[in-house]
């Protein structure tokens, strides 16, 4: 099933990418034929076969409930684009 | 047209631990921004999440604590958008398998009627962090302490039909938390709150209508406030040939209204999937039965011992039981006293209650202790004072003017129980008012209420009451 | 000194035939020799000799650990506190991480010293190197080709000789593929022996770190100091690592070889074909049992890797939103303008195809068909995996279908590329341990072998490797110019 250009913009929004106008017939091509490549899938029945999320057939390990972490706020704020206060900061948002 | 309302809650729980639900920084509340988010909570690159095991204890706990099936495997799953307050740009939430399934909930109205209300799940999730819109003229400012505080999110049935009975339902929830001591259900920090989903159909039919969704509701009140300015607002909107739209609202408490929020008004589409990072989460049935052993006598089981034991009316035992503490303390109020349970519960749900809403004071902080209230009581039993005279005892102790022997002494509020003396109060009464007693030989019965009235006064409100009235019956004949 | 071998090097220090500052400055100086090769997105050459003198400190006292002194390159995935940590992408180009990923420290803790910081494919998305935003890698062997990717910076590190060992991870293929392509050794471990902590998340069902060495001694060096559980990964296994530099030696005689039909099919390029047969053939000799097996479901490891990676990929790479680190756009109006730029803006395109192809893939209505689905194959491919193990020691197939090609050749379909692939995949799907050994050229381009182990048999590939390349020179084998 191919990929629309009004596709490609619904997925770009929910993606959070920006795709120029001008680009956005190539992404169609590019992510139908990779669709196209996916959809080999459907030749094959897998009608009951129980879905594998993940390669190893372990169990979550429980972690003890104590304080491991101290502050590192100036650590961590020394890579931010933009603080202040200790706070991240963002364009203003209107809830 | 008749109209039913249809509701259903989400209440998000914050969990007591001492840690976050997937990293070893600490929970506390109220802490200098961003002091105790770490590299797991601010989403850098790289970092892996890691499950707390208390938080999974104290999910299966509630999960017991209202009947609800307790999943032997669990799934963690993403819930992906973005927002500045989820640094990973997805949630971590259980979808598909949660925790705990198919709950019930018994709550008992302010008439006595008994529902049952389903809870459809409880997931572990971990909270997000804060926006603060304030502080900056042009900008928000993000504190991400509270990222991956660990929460449970009950979600119940669409069992309810009016905000008396959400509300209901909510005090319950949040009574169990606490008797659990899973949370410390603090609402004005957030520990606890509740999203209300609100519809409206005409009676009699089946079919749900269109539903909203209230958010953020941290207190019992505005949850009450909210949902009525809902059921009023729809039945609006519906009896004027409109539609519902289904969509997000946010209740502003100082407009006491709720509105549309624009911000998650966009289509959202979370693209759930199983996390990656984290694998099935597995309970043996052994580790549940454990916990079943541990569980704490729950408010429902508090409240028929209360009945048996105390021989207390639903509605004492109900108003008793919802709060943990105010339980303990009326239980310890009646071990320290001779007096019946009756009269101490009605202390506790009586005056006790109302100065500790007045003062906004905690039961566990209260000037007054069970002690010495148990010891005010004994003196109301031994008629050594009146129950008038008790509150002002009372106000006396409240204000740290020590137990009730003391402020008796001090006071002189020793009831007069000496019948010589009482009887000399009762002829100087009726000596001094001829013409109302003219009116009670006559027929009048009403008049010896004021000759009672006359007696107290005279004695500053320390004859004993019974005694003042059969001597008035005797010498008025 | 570039030549010698890991154990060689070692005991070099030890005996004080040289000392580390000394060995660390060969390769330092080799690494800016060979700068054309553009293998490395940061150099630590001042920071890796201080690193020397200490690690000479200790071996004069004694106090060395297994690899104390010896040179490293870390692709630039992992977390190396106070380093750059680029992950190949204009997103990260300013990110100093704050902290060290697991085998970072690891393989401090063992004493290597860092030389630097190895170029990859942008978030170790593609499989030829040329979608790093700091330029494509040169193959040593032709600089004209492409050393394979995403960890080709690592394999051509190794294969001029500018490092002894360099980490790699391999999500599709990303170690074994430029380890063939390149001529060295590489191995891509057992899901959950190495820590995936520090490693910045492309799919992290598959992602596993793992060595490039000369030889599998080499690699199986490396291997001992980054295994091992790790309680900051909950999908890393609590389980014991054997000492794999002495598992080597084992015979092979009486072990079986299966050797996969599908991997043999049409696509792959005949002199590979009889390069792979050549190798097969020296295994026959040392009374290897030859089986011949098959893998039914490798057709639709491409297919179903290309929506579980995407989907696992549009997920971790959601953080890289201009907020808390990373790039952001310049004078964004508003929050949806911060992120919509910051990431258009830094994300390249083969990033932004996977994204969007795992956000379709996942979004409402098409889960079942494409996610769920995957899934399910993924089972398919596992369990075929599972029945071949239960007659064979080791699988035995071609790492690639081609040698390496030409820059530029592949980047105008993706489709194209992801067929370069087409043997790795499936591994990563199932979790299980592969590398990648030299065994002969095609048109002068080296030519990998694939060798695939059971569950947690590291020690059994190595075995298998080692046994070959104690007979056979064709990992010894250095391009021409790099000598």
């Amino acid at each position: 099933m191919p990929i629309t250009p009004e596709e490609v913009l619904k997925i770009a929004n929910l993606a959070r990418l920006q795709i120029k106008q001008d680009e956005v017939e190539q992404y169609a091509i590019d992510l139908s034929s990779i669709i196209n490549l996916v959809e080999q899938m459907n030749a094959v029945d897998t009608k009951d076969i129980q879905p594998m999320a993940h390669p190893l057939d372990a169990t979550q390990r429980l972690r003890e409930d104590k304080v491991t972490e101290n502050n590192q706020r100036d650590k961590f704020q020394a890579v931010a684009p933009s603080a202040e206060k200790g706070l991240y900061l963002v364009p203003k948002v209107i809830e | 047209m008749q109209w039913e309302t249809v509701i259903g809650l989400e209440i998000h729980v914050q969990l007591a631990t001492n840690s976050k639900i997937f990293s070893g920084a600490s929970t506390a509340y109220g802490a200098e921004p961003n002091t105790q988010a770490c590299a797991v909570d601010l989403g850098l690159p790289g970092v892996l999440p890691v499950l707390n095991k208390e938080a999974v204890r104290m999910a299966v706990m509630f999960g017991l604590a209202v009947d609800a099936k307790v999943a032997e495997r669990s799934v963690f799953a993403r819930k992906n958008y973005f927002y500045p307050d989820s640094p990973k740009g997805y949630q971590i939430s259980q979808f598909e398998l949660p925790i705990v399934e198919h709950g019930t909930l018994e709550i008992v109205l302010g008439d006595g009627e008994r529902k049952t209300i389903g809870i459809t799940r409880a997931h572990l999730e971990e909270d997000a962090g804060k926006s603060l819109h304030e502080e900056f003229s042009d900008s928000t400012g993000i504190d991400l302490n509270r990222c991956g505080t660990p929460l449970i999110e009950i979600v119940s049935e669409p069992d309810m039909r009016s905000a008396e009975e959400a509300v209901a339902y909510m005090k319950k929830i949040h009574s169990i938390v606490r008797y659990l001591g899973i949370s410390d259900g603090n609402m004005q920090e957030g520990s606890f709150r509740c999203d209300a989903n609100v519809s409206m159909r005409p009676k009699g039919q089946e079919e749900f209508g269109t539903r909203t969704e209230t958010k953020n509701l941290n207190s019992f009140r505005f949850v009450e406030r909210a949902i009525h300015y809902e059921i009023d607002r729809q039945i609006d909107v519906l009896e004027n040939g409109r539609e519902i739209v289904q969509e997000t609202r946010l209740y502003d408490a100082n407009k006491d209204e709720t509105r549309s929020m624009r911000s998650k008004e966009e289509a959202n589409d979370y693209r759930y999937f199983p996390d990656p990072d984290l694998l099935p989460v597995v309970i043996e049935p052994s580790f549940i039965e454990e916990l079943r052993k541990q569980l704490p006598e729950l408010p429902t089981e508090k409240i028929t011992r209360f009945k048996q034991e105390y021989d207390l009316s639903d509605y004492d035992a109900e108003n008793l039981v919802m709060n943990k503490e105010t339980a303990k303390y009326f239980e310890e109020v009646v071990k320290n006293s001779n007096a019946k349970a009756k009269l101490a519960a009605n202390w506790v749900l009586g005056d006790l209650s109302a100065v500790l809403n007045q003062d906004d004071i905690e039961i566990n902080n209260c000037p007054v202790s069970a002690g010495m209230l148990a010891g005010l009581l004994d003196r109301i039993e031994d008629n050594t004072i009146s129950s008038k005279i008790a509150k002002e005892i009372f106000q006396a102790m409240w204000s740290g003017e020590g137990d009730v022997d003391a402020i008796i002494e001090a006071k002189g509020l020793k009831q007069i129980t000496d019948s010589s003396e009482i009887e000399a109060l009762v002829e100087q009464v009726i000596n001094d008012n001829p013409g109302q007693l003219e009116q009670y030989k006559s027929g009048k019965d009403k008049v010896f209420g004021f000759f009672v009235g006359q007696v107290m006064k005279l004695s500053k409100g320390k004859a004993n009451p019974q005694q003042v009235n059969d001597l008035l019956k005797d010498k008025m004949k | 000194m570039h030549k010698l071998s890991v154990s060689q090097l070692v005991d070099g220090l030890r005996n004080g035939d040289f000392s580390s500052v000394e060995l660390t400055q060969c390769f330092v100086n080799r690494m800016q020799k060979f700068n054309d090769l553009n293998a490395f997105i940061t150099e630590l050459g001042e920071r890796a000799i201080l690193q020397a003198t200490n690690a000479d400190k200790l071996i004069k006292e004694k106090k060395h650990r297994p690899l104390t002194g010896i040179p490293i390159a870390h692709k630039d995935i992992f977390c190396m506190y106070g380093v750059k940590t680029s992950c190949g992408s204009k997103m990260l180009d300013n990110f100093y991480a704050p902290y060290d990923a697991t085998v970072v420290e690891k393989l401090d803790q063992a004493g290597c010293v860092t030389i630097g910081r190895t170029n990859m494919d942008e978030f170790a998305m593609g499989s030829s190197n040329e979608s790093s935003y700091y330029g494509p890698v040169k193959n040593p062997w032709n600089t004209d080709c492409v050393p394979g990717g995403s960890s080709g910076g690592s394999a051509a590190a190794v294969a001029a000789r500018i490092a002894p060992l360099a980490t790699g991870t391999d999500t599709g293929g990303s170690i074994r593929q430029p380890a063939a392509l390149c001529g060295v050794t590489g191995l891509k471990p057992t899901y959950g022996r190495v820590s995936r902590y520090g490693l910045i998340a492309y799919a992290s069902s598959l992602d596993q770190g793992g060595p490039f060495g000369k030889s599998a001694e080499d690699c199986a060096y490396m291997l001992q100091a980054m295994a091992g559980f790790d309680e900051k990964d909950s999908t890393s296994l609590d389980k014991a690592v054997p000492d794999y530099t002495q598992l080597l030696n084992s015979t092979l005689k009486g072990k079986v070889i299966g050797v996969p039909e599908e991997y043999f099919s049409e696509g792959l390029s005949a002199e590979v074909k009889s390069v792979i047969e050549g190798a097969i053939k020296w295994y026959e000799q040392q009374g290897c049992e030859i089986k011949n097996i098959s893998l039914p479901n490798t057709n639709l490891a491409i297919p179903a890797y290309y929506v579980i990676a995407p989907a696992e990929c549009s997920s971790n790479l959601s953080r890289l939103d201009g907020v808390r680190y990373g790039y952001r756009c310049e004078d964004p109006k508003d929050l949806r303008d911060l992120y919509d730029r910051s990431r258009s803006e830094a994300f390249g395109d083969e990033v932004k195809r996977r994204i969007m192809i795992g956000t379709y893939a996942l979004s409402a209505g098409y889960y079942d068909a494409y996610y769920l689905k995957a899934q399910q194959i993924r089972r398919l491919i596992s369990e075929d995996f599972k029945k071949a193990f239960e007659h064979v020691d080791v699988i035995l197939g071609p790492t690639t279908p081609e040698p390496a090609f030409k820059i530029g050749e592949k980047t105008a379909d993706p489709v194209t590329m992801y067929l370069s692939d087409i043997y790795t995949i499936s591994i990563n799907l199932a979790g299980l341990p592969a590398m990648s050994v030299p065994c002969g050229f095609s048109d002068s381009l080296p030519v990998g072998m694939q060798l695939i182990g059971n569950y947690f048999e590291e020690d059994n590939l190595l075995n298998f490797a080692h046994q070959y390349q104690m007979d056979t020179d064709w990992h010894k084998k250095t391009p021409e110019g790099f000598e």
